[in-house]
Parts: C-alpha cells; sequence; structure tokens
C-alpha cells in the first residue's frame, strides 16, 4: 500500500484562496467576483492586493454569473465564486445561456458543497451540482480531494480556454497530495495500485479511500485507488485499464448517486467493459444538519461505507 | 447632420426584411422587432464608433447587447446591412444549419453578436460586465444595451440595476423598449410596471425618455443626449416608447403580432405599405 502523509489538515477552500493570491500576482487578466462570501471563500490576500480586479456584487449571483459573462469581452479570466448552491442552482439558467451556450471563459468556483457544509443544513448543502454541471455542453467539472490540489487546479483552469465548474468544500481534511503539484485537467491520478477491485474517489471522499484500502488490505483485499479531481471530461482510459484488471467498481462522491461520478462511471463501463459497480453517495436525498463526520457516517460517506460497498461487490463479481 | 433621407430609406428596407424573414419559416417575433427598427438603425448606423469587421472582444469600439433576443429579425437585418455578413444570409433565418438561431447566439459563430439572449433578464448583467472589462482596460468606447418593458419583471434586471448604479458603470447606456405589451397582453394588465423611468431613477441611474421611439430624428437625439451624459458617474437610462409592430396598419395597436408570422395575403399587405428602397435580399 502506497503510503501518504497527512501534511496537516486544511480546508479545500484555502486551497481556492492561495490558489487566487499566487492568480493575482501571476496573471493580470484573472479578475475575481464574490456575492457576500469573501471570507468564506477565502480571497481576502486577492482583494487587498488587486483591489481594482475585484468585483463585490452583492447577494445577487444572478447578475454575478451575468457580469462574469460579460467581462470575458474584453479579455479578462472572471473566477466567479460563492457557495455552490447558489453557484448552480440558484443560476442554471444564467450559467446555461450566458456562459456555456455562449462559450464564455468564466471559472464558477463554488464553495461549501454537499453535506459536509455541516450545521446549516440541508438548504445550504448541495448535493445535486455535479450533475446540473457536467450536463451543460462545454463545461468541464473539477473536484480537488484537498488543499494542495484545489490550489493547483485554482491556477490551473485559468490557462484553460472555456467555462470551468470548480467545486470545492468548507471542513479541514487531510492534506496529502503534493505541494506545488502540476494539475493537468482531464487526467485521473493512481494512488494506490490494487488486483481486487477498483475505487474510483472525487474530492473529499478520496482521502476516505485510502483509509478503506489500507483496512481492507489487512483484511487480504488489494484495492486500487484512483483519484478523479476532473469529472468532465472523464479520464476513461485510466478507468478501464484499471477495470479490465480488477473486475470491479466502487465509485464514492459528495454527491447524490443520480448524476454524479458513479454514473459517468456506469457510462464508461457500459459502453466498453460492462462490470459490477457499487455507489457510494447519497441516496436522493436532502442532507441535514450535523457535524460533517456525524453527516458523513449517516449518509454513508465515509471510509467504512466504502469498506463495505467494497464486499459487497467482490460478491458480484 | 444625419442623412435622414437615407436612413428612412434603410428603415423601410429593414421592415421589409423583417416581414419576409417571419413570413418564409412562419415563425419569429415582428412585433417588437418592427418597433425598434429605428433604434437599430440609428444605434448601428449613426451612434455607435465601430471597427471595420468582427472581433468577439471588441476593444477599442462601442458595443451593443440584445436582451430581448426574440427580436432577432430586426437585429440580424441591420447586421447583415452594416455589412457584419452576407445580406443573402437572412434567407437562412430560422433553417436547420442556419448562422441565423431563432434567438441570437454566439454559438454558430454569427459576426456581430457577443451573448446569447432570448431567455429575458440576462443582457443587462452582460452589458455591465463588459463595460467593467472596459474600464480595466483603460477603453473609453461605450456599452448600448436594449431591453424590452416586459422583461423587466425578470428580478435579474434589478439586481443589474442596481450594480450599475452603486458602482458607478457609466460607461453604460440601456435603452428600455417601452412598447407596453407582452405576450399575454399589456404590461399593466400583465404584472403592472408603473413608472419605468422613476424607478430606475430611484436606483440611481440617469434617465431620459424619447416620447415617440418611431421618429428617426427623436430617437438619433436621445441617443446623442445618453452619450454626452456618460462618464458623470451614473449608468444612463433611456426610456423609449414605441409602437409594436410600427409600419405596418394591422400589426400596431396590438400585442397580437409578438410572435406571430403574417400570411401570404398579410405579407403582400404589409410589404405594400413599406416599399422596397435598398433591394430585397
Amino acid at each position: 500500500m502506497t503510503k501518504y502523509t497527512d501534511q496537516g489538515k486544511q480546508d479545500t477552500r484555502s486551497g481556492y484562496g492561495a490558489g487566487m493570491t499566487e492568480l493575482g500576482r501571476t496573471n493580470p487578466n484573472v479578475v475575481s467576483l464574490c456575492a457576500d462570501l469573501i471570507g468564506s471563500l477565502k480571497i481576502d490576500t486577492f482583494i487587498k492586493e488587486n483591489p481594482e480586479r475585484f468585483f463585490q456584487v452583492g447577494i445577487a449571483e444572478a447578475n454575478m454569473m451575468g457580469i462574469a459573462a460579460g467581462l470575458t469581452i474584453g479579455g479578462k479570466i472572471p473566477f466567479a465564486s460563492t457557495f455552490a448552491n447558489f453557484a448552480t442552482g440558484r443560476v442554471y439558467d444564467q450559467i446555461r445561456q450566458s456562459i456555456a451556450y455562449s462559450g464564455k471563459n468564466v471559472k464558477i468556483c463554488a464553495s461549501h458543497a454537499g453535506l459536509t457544509l455541516g450545521e446549516d443544513g440541508a438548504t445550504h448543502q448541495i448535493l445535486e451540482d455535479i450533475g446540473m454541471m457536467k450536463m451543460l455542453p462545454g463545461m468541464t467539472v473539477i473536484n480537488p480531494c484537498d488543499f494542495n490540489q484545489t490550489k493547483a487546479a485554482t491556477m490551473a483552469i485559468a490557462e484553460h480556454q472555456g467555462p470551468v465548474y470548480l467545486r470545492f468544500g468548507r471542513p479541514k481534511v487531510a492534506n496529502f497530495t503534493p505541494v506545488d503539484q502540476t494539475f493537468e485537467i482531464g487526467k485521473a491520478l493512481m494512488l494506490n495500485e490494487g488486483s481486487d477491485v477498483t475505487i474510483i474517489a472525487t474530492g473529499h471522499l478520496v482521502w476516505q479511500s485510502l483509509i478503506a484500502a489500507e483496512n481492507l488490505e489487512n483484511q487480504g483485499i488489494s484495492a486500487e485507488v484512483i483519484n478523479i479531481h476532473t469529472i468532465k471530461p472523464l479520464d476513461d482510459e485510466a478507468i478501464l485499464k484499471s477495470v479490465r484488471k480488477t473486475g470491479c467498481v466502487v465509485t464514492a462522491e459528495e454527491h447524490n448517486y443520480l448524476g454524479g461520478l458513479g454514473e459517468s462511471v456506469s457510462r464508461v463501463l457500459a459502453l466498453h467493459y460492462p462490470t459490477p459497480q457499487e455507489f457510494v453517495a447519497t441516496q436522493d436525498t436532502f442532507g441535514e444538519s450535523g457535524t460533517p463526520d456525524q453527516l458523513m457516517e449517516k449518509y454513508g460517506l465515509n471510509n467504512k461505507a466504502i469498506e463495505e460497498a467494497v464486499v459487497r461487490v467482490l460478491k458480484r463479481k | 447632420m444625419p442623412n435622414y433621407d437615407e436612413l428612412q430609406q434603410l428603415v423601410t428596407q429593414v421592415r421589409r426584411d423583417i416581414l419576409r424573414m417571419v413570413h418564409k419559416v412562419n415563425s419569429g417575433h415582428p412585433g417588437g422587432s418592427l418597433g425598434c427598427t429605428e433604434f437599430f438603425v440609428a444605434l448601428y448606423n449613426e451612434i455607435m464608433e465601430l471597427k471595420d469587421g468582427f472581433d468577439m472582444d471588441g476593444i477599442g469600439e462601442d458595443l451593443f447587447f440584445l436582451s430581448n433576443g426574440h427580436i432577432s429579425p430586426v437585429f440580424y437585418s441591420v447586421l447583415a446591412r452594416k455589412g457584419y455578413f452576407p445580406i443573402d444570409e437572412l434567407n437562412t433565418f430560422r433553417l436547420i444549419d442556419s448562422r441565423l438561431q431563432g434567438h441570437p447566439t454566439t454559438h454558430e459563430g454569427l459576426p456581430g453578436v457577443r451573448v446569447a439572449s432570448g431567455s429575458l433578464g440576462q443582457g443587462m448583467s452582460v452589458a455591465i460586465g463588459a463595460a467593467l472589462a472596459k474600464k480595466i482596460n483603460g477603453d473609453e468606447h461605450l456599452v448600448f444595451s436594449l431591453h424590452g418593458d416586459g422583461e423587466l419583471q425578470e428580478g435579474q434586471n434589478w439586481e443589474a440595476i442596481m450594480y450599475a448604479s452603486g458602482n458607478k458603470v457609466d460607461n453604460l447606456i440601456s435603452t428600455i423598449d417601452r412598447n407596453g405589451q407582452q405576450i399575454d397582453g399589456a404590461t399593466e394588465d400583465v404584472l403592472p410596471l408603473g413608472d419605468v423611468a422613476e424607478k430606475f431613477r430611484v436606483f440611481g441611474w440617469d434617465v431620459l425618455e424619447i416620447e415617440n421611439g418611431n421618429d428617426l430624428e427623436q430617437v438619433i437625439n436621445g441617443l446623442n443626449e445618453a452619450k454626452s451624459r456618460t462618464g458623470k458617474g451614473k449608468p444612463v437610462c433611456i426610456v423609449m416608447t414605441t409602437e409594436m409592430g410600427n409600419g405596418v396598419d394591422f400589426m400596431m395597436h396590438t400585442h397580437a403580432w409578438h410572435g406571430k408570422a403574417p400570411s401570404d395575403e398579410q405579407l403582400e399587405t404589409a410589404l405594400a405599405q413599406n416599399p422596397e428602397t435598398l433591394g430585397d435580399y
């Protein structure tokens, strides 16, 4: 089992903030927008250093998406940021018409995604955003797993021409990927090679998958772990290569099983290599208030749930 | 001094284009298009500073955004006759494989269009963004936008209206086509808009009114007056009263022609009221 060390728990949203700070210093075309959530998005440094390139739009997300679309006309690269719920569901049509259909180079940067937003409850915990965003033609969908990767992703999407949905979260989680890594959009990352089962995870569930793989190894089960930070475009080749070896899959994500990473993987398998698959995801439900750990336990989104899913899928091989 | 004879000839020819485009495919929106013909002709031929050719960024020229995208016929006709694309292409309006989609888009690469519109209420936000980009770029050119009055029922407009004045977006001129009509009837019956000019004023805009938006001279004078008020700390709004279906007697004074094409006989009558001037496509 490949060993990974937690360099100290940090929130992925701070990775976004750190990436924006870097972009502020290195890319004069990058501009930032926020809808009354500067502190939550961790963009204070960008704003302090580049006040002329920051636009506070107030509690008006629809207008923010439209302004972001307009800013691209003139060569700016807008990073429009707010909570994931308000960055997607609330403004789906604005994103669809003014950004995606119009082919605008807007980066939609969404914090507090999924259940781990915690105590605020289901009004703020979106579990449908990956589905909504991946269905938009031309939209790239990225959900990095830790601080370092979120920082790298933030910087990488500035170099990508076209609309991007970048999803990250609130809680402090293990930071285990390399500092100053190169982020390649659309490239799956092999974290642990194994032979019995492939665990394909995104976002906060990647670290949980590594814990699960270690526990499974102790039970004599060899699990391959793949980090899918880019849900669209999906790295079909990496998935198929692994599954041809292991013959079964568990997908893991902090999202509804409908419309998420799991369904994207299912499509690849159905087309090219039909394989038993189990889904670690929320089961078509809204969330609720609670601590992040309590919620991940209750809704079956932790290492234990992944280990149980592996046992189930192995029986179906 | 504008050459009003030439501009009026173009107005008449654009009206013919609108009617023929909509008639050919038996779909589209002639009412609002005819009502805004003078505005489009004036804007593109007298008011805006435009570069030759088209590039998306539009740095160093004035920009225009159409928010109420359903009046695409008038937009397409004026763009074509300004030279953005071949006039013959008007023949393809709303047909399969055309760049002239039912509502304007950038997707097919039609020169002159910088954002998709049609789903209402989004254009002012985009225009504000483009105006902000001009400010960052040190580009002193202006951004114009057009909005239907019924469209103001969409809440996003009021987010944008609040933002533009609060942030002194004073290189923006947004015109409201106050024709008083929408699909289901008069705006004041469907959802009253009340005093549109006053609403913009209390939101912090500099507002002027064009009493007859179908009078070329009034439109040109109003747009020039609006230009003179830019750069003074406030976004500029023009509330322009127009007659839907203007220039075709049976299409005026009703909302019936919002989204309906004329029959063969009706087309003949309408074209007879607008004799060919610059040549049909």
